[in-house]
């Protein structure tokens, strides 16, 4: 079967379908985490009380995480450079520092989540905790999809290169909007979360 | 991105280091601004002030969007306006908030 548009761009839109199809995607992911931004508002303005975030969670922890994950954006966006000017080896090497980065990132999650819940710091304890694990949650979800995808193109899913070089690319180029999406996501949960 | 050459790629990959240090410059600034502990307002302005310039920085070069087709403009202008509607909502909802919450 031959898909149309995958390493050409269609001539109405100008692009090829699967950039417009992730666009779409992220759009919704807006709308998502757009609502439950929304919500911890909405519960935030109403509270008679509301604790600092700093109070209860580790920020030194966070900003490692932050500064992982930006880095883990930059491997990213330079592993489709490479594939870009052709050097299929160093688009190996960034794309293995694209998941190891983010490994790393849920690996300090998971530190943290273990030392809210040894000291007793459950989703039913109070409301900023309960919209601390489902927006974190749901963040790291992100992130293991990422990986999971992230590994297929840097393992079985590169042998198209050889076969297909344009549609490997953009198959990187999709993967990596989705990638800055979640990096993007995190820009904002880290603040608001952590810092206020 | 499609027709872009090697030059160009090139070129593109000193703006990527740019906008590293740029967003680890603003991560340093947001924590650091956080401990001065400044009132409820003040440091939520201040935090989403860096969070949107962040945010744009990460959209306009890794996501390329300085260089995108209209088609993905429209669709995330239509995105912004449902989005910015969504933000209004906790406004709308705050005349009733009496109410609800007590």
């Amino acid at each position: 079967m031959n898909i149309p548009y995958t390493s050409t761009a269609r001539p109405d839109t100008g692009l090829y379908n699967a950039k417009l199809g992730i666009w779409l995607f992220l759009a919704s992911e807006v709308m998502l985490f757009g609502a439950l931004f929304s919500t911890y508002i909405l519960l935030r303005v109403n509270a008679v009380s509301w604790p600092h975030g700093y109070e209860i969670l580790n920020v030194p922890l966070a900003t490692l995480n932050t500064v992982v994950l930006i880095s883990s954006s930059v491997t990213m966006v330079m592993a489709w450079a490479s594939l870009m000017m052709k050097k299929f080896d160093k688009y190996k090497m960034y794309m293995g520092l694209t998941i190891l980065l983010a490994l790393v990132f849920l690996v300090v999650k998971y530190f943290e989540y273990s030392a809210k819940f040894e000291h007793h710091l459950y989703p039913s304890t109070n409301t900023f905790l309960a919209i601390y694990f489902t927006v974190t949650a749901l963040h790291g979800l992100h992130i293991v999809g990422g990986v999971i995808v992230n590994a297929y193109l840097w393992g079985p899913g590169s042998k198209m290169w050889k076969t297909d070089p344009q549609r490997f690319t953009n198959r990187v180029e999709i993967a990596g909007l989705y990638w800055h999406f979640v990096d993007l996501v995190w820009i904002f949960l880290f603040p608001v979360l952590y810092l206020l | 991105m499609d027709t872009a050459h090697a030059d160009d790629v090139k070129k593109t990959v000193r703006t990527y280091i740019l906008v590293f240090v740029a967003l680890m410059g603003l991560t340093v600034i947001t924590v650091a601004i956080s401990y001065l502990h400044l009132s409820v307002a003040a440091a939520i302005t201040v935090a989403l002030i860096v969070a949107t310039v962040k945010a744009s920085l990460v959209a306009m070069y890794f996501m390329h969007l300085v260089s995108e087709r209209k088609a993905i403009y429209w669709t995330l202008a239509l995105t912004a306006f449902f989005f910015i509607l969504l933000m209004f909502l906790p406004i709308f909802s705050d005349q009733d908030s009496t109410r609800i919450f007590h």
